[in-house]
């Protein structure tokens, strides 16, 4: 009995203590990755590789129009999707009740395209805006070289909208469930109309989360990097992109450039360390942003 | 479809029609819901977005796979495909390449060549449709050797060598690549997901509570390219030294690599499953005289199973599915062989490596596409068991149980 009683305590030991294990080891992971960054790329970092452009093929001089390039992407990224992202939510929310047909169907398609690889929105991005849509402008506008029927920024950015509403589309409906009922219904007895309750007491009362969406699709479309490999990034430029139908230089397909395909990678490594840090501190940030907002907007919700 | 949506649509226009009868300002309050009534549909039309999205995706990254695989059009893309490659130059002068599957290519670009090979890097394939059947006719070409190359032998062959005067498409390497990384990576990140997530919801110390979900929100947030860039300099020489391998980029490198990615997924949906148990099933536990670990282990993780479950399926999905990770850290030989030692090349890694230097149009292109309806076809399918099949399940458990 006593033995019996002892081998049950170890394995309690032993299931508590995996989990431990695991709780550590990822641990493990978060720091060695952050320390790596930070100790090799944290030293590189100066005002001249922020502010300057690329000399020598890539391998000395600046990011900078890597950043600007990724600056744009997302910007133009959010002005399509976010949009899109919010008036599905406020579909998904006000218009509809949770069990009918359509919004499953919609909530379903929401949860695959947060699934699907995002390579594969790559191919979209080039199968679709690309050849497709922007091809047929071109033939509708009668221009003779590709203007838009090319990798460009817009098609870039189209792509990563598309990749990101999942992200919006949930975080904005879930900011839509933190206004009150009662706020509603209100608006609705004194005589307000469906949409005029949504336009002047829902919306207002949701601008953070809609902030939130908008900053964390800002945070994952920043990192991607497969989406736009055939849509647009490329890994010098001559000079800044200065339309929506030039293309640009990307960080992340800078990093991915100079740490494979790079004549000299170990020249440049200090450069890429570099180059991962301002990746890391511009998603970390808006990430954190976006956290630090969601968990204000949460604890209001718990205050009622 | 489109009833669903006006149904939808439906109580408030029922709604504005009483207010506009109630007799005080008709005029105005019509106007404003003519407007409102626009806008409200065009509500419901994006928000059927997504579904629309979903279909897009599918049917454009499926027809530019089409080529591959029905004649014509094989013909008519390859036709179109005049372009400054070194293979089409190579094989330009030299008609005894015929039984090959550059073929159609390779005949037209000849016959082509002085008109067409102008250096335009993108060629207007869909545009084209009178010119493309008067030269495909001009240049006919053997349709039984043509059904030869372009067979299925050829797709389920065991080898990838795309840019060689004979290609071959073989997808089994990629297969046989796909499934070791994924496989390591879902050995690895799966365990450690579930682990934690159990730590998180029952043995967590109170000071700590704070800290694990902040962590893991961390390691989410690593862009993949990053995570890739990590396993690249760092894990690779790591494992290279501590083992002796031959490789410094292989199947365990990338697995590894991936199983970052695949730890917060599987984290936070596990998280989500077992608080979404009902709080009564662990007080029952305990009041029975179960330590904390027994009702963990025992009561709330079988409970919480179809939720766990799911979340290892979309592991598996996110694994499958990375590509920058991929691309950087298996080191990319399409080779055959069952060691985990050895460099891999992915599905998703095959498409991101060779896109960038293809012909648009060519039977290597289409190949790529169909690489890609491939892997949105099995992501699809993970979704759609996790969404029909468990989360019903789990939702009658928990409400029946």
């Amino acid at each position: 009995m006593t033995n019996n009683q002892s081998t049950k305590r170890l394995i309690g030991i032993f299931a508590v203590g995996a989990t431990l294990l695991a709780v550590v080891a990822i641990a493990g992971l978060v720091f060695s990755t952050m320390g790596t960054f930070l100790v090799k790329g944290a030293p590189h970092l100066s005002w001249s590789l922020l502010s300057e452009a690329p000399r020598n093929n890539n391998t000395e001089g600046g990011i900078f129009p890597a950043i600007y390039g990724t600056t744009l992407l997302v910007l133009i990224m959010t002005l399509l999707g976010v949009p899109i992202g919010t008036i599905t939510a406020i579909y998904l929310s006000e218009y509809t009740r949770p069990n009918a047909v359509f919004p499953r169907i919609i909530r379903f398609a929401v949860n695959t395209l947060a699934g699907v690889p995002s390579i594969v929105f790559g191919l979209f991005g080039l199968g679709f805006f690309v050849q497709f849509v922007g091809r047929g402008m071109d033939t509708a506008l009668g221009n003779d070289t590709a203007l838009f029927g090319q990798p460009a920024l817009i098609w870039a950015a189209a792509t990563l909208a598309a990749l990101t509403l999942p992200v919006v589309i949930v975080s904005v409906e879930e900011a839509l469930r933190t206004v009150p009922r009662e706020m509603r219904e209100g608006s609705l007895a004194l005589g307000a109309t469906r949409w005029q309750t949504i336009w002047k007491i829902v919306l207002p009362n949701s601008t953070t989360g809609i902030l939130t969406g908008a900053i964390l699709a800002i945070g994952r479309g920043a990192g991607e990097v497969a989406p736009i490999l055939f849509t647009g990034a490329v890994y010098s430029l001559p000079q800044l992109p200065d339309g929506i139908t030039s293309q640009f230089m990307h960080l992340g397909y800078h990093l991915f450039v100079l740490s494979t395909q790079s004549p000299d990678v170990d020249k440049t490594l200090p450069l890429q360390y570099a180059t991962t840090l301002v990746l890391l501190g511009l998603t970390f940030t808006l990430n954190f942003s976006a956290t630090f907002i969601r968990s204000r907007l949460r604890q209001r919700q718990m205050g009622r | 479809m489109e009833s669903e949506q006006t149904q939808g649509i439906t109580p408030p226009s029922d709604i504005s029609s009483k207010k506009s009868s109630s007799q005080e300002h008709p005029f105005v309050r019509r106007k404003s819901n003519l407007g409102e009534r626009i806008i409200e549909r065009g509500i419901a039309l994006v928000g059927g977005i997504a579904v629309v999205l979903i279909f897009l995706i599918l049917l454009f990254v499926l027809r530019e796979s089409i080529p591959l695989f029905f004649q014509p059009e094989s013909k008519a893309i390859g036709a179109k495909s005049a372009q400054t490659d070194k293979n089409a130059q190579k094989a330009s002068n030299d008609e005894t390449l015929k039984p090959d599957i550059y073929n159609p290519d390779i005949i037209l670009n000849s016959a082509e060549s002085e008109t067409i090979f102008v250096p335009e890097v993108y060629n207007p394939d869909v545009s084209l449709p009178t010119q493309v059947s008067s030269v495909s006719a001009s240049a006919p070409v053997p349709e039984e050797e043509q059904d030869e190359s372009i067979s299925l032998a050829n797709v389920l062959g065991n080898a990838w060598q795309p840019v060689s005067t004979r290609p071959k498409f073989g997808i089994l390497p990629l297969i046989i690549g796909t499934a070791k990384t994924t496989i390591v990576a879902v050995l690895i990140g799966a365990p450690l997901g579930i682990l934690a997530a159990l730590y998180a919801a029952f043995f967590v110390p109170r000071r700590l509570k704070e800290f694990i979900k902040p962590m893991v929100e961390m390691l989410a947030g690593l862009p993949s390219v990053v995570i890739g860039f990590f396993c690249l300099m760092t894990i690779g020489s790591f494992l290279q030294t501590l083992f002796g391998l031959d490789f410094r980029l292989n199947a365990v490198v990338g697995g590894i690599g991936l199983s970052i990615a695949v730890i917060p997924i599987v984290f936070t949906i596990t998280e989500d499953a077992l608080s979404a148990v009902p709080k009564s099933l662990l007080e029952a536990s305990l009041a029975m005289g179960a330590t904390t670990w027994e009702s963990a282990y025992k009561v709330m993780l079988p409970a919480a199973f179809p939720g766990v479950f799911a979340a290892v399926l979309l592991g598996i999905g996110r694994a499958f599915g990375e590509t920058m990770i991929a691309l950087m850290a298996t080191g990319n030989a399409a080779m055959l062989s069952a060691s985990f030692a050895d460099p891999v090349r992915t599905f998703s890694a095959t498409i991101g490596a060779e896109m960038g230097e293809v012909i648009w149009g060519s039977p290597h292109y289409s190949m790529l596409f169909f690489l890609g309806v491939l892997l949105f076809l099995f992501s699809f399918t993970l979704n759609a068991i996790t969404e029909l099949f468990i989360k019903e399940r789990l939702a009658k458990k928990l409400q029946g149980g």
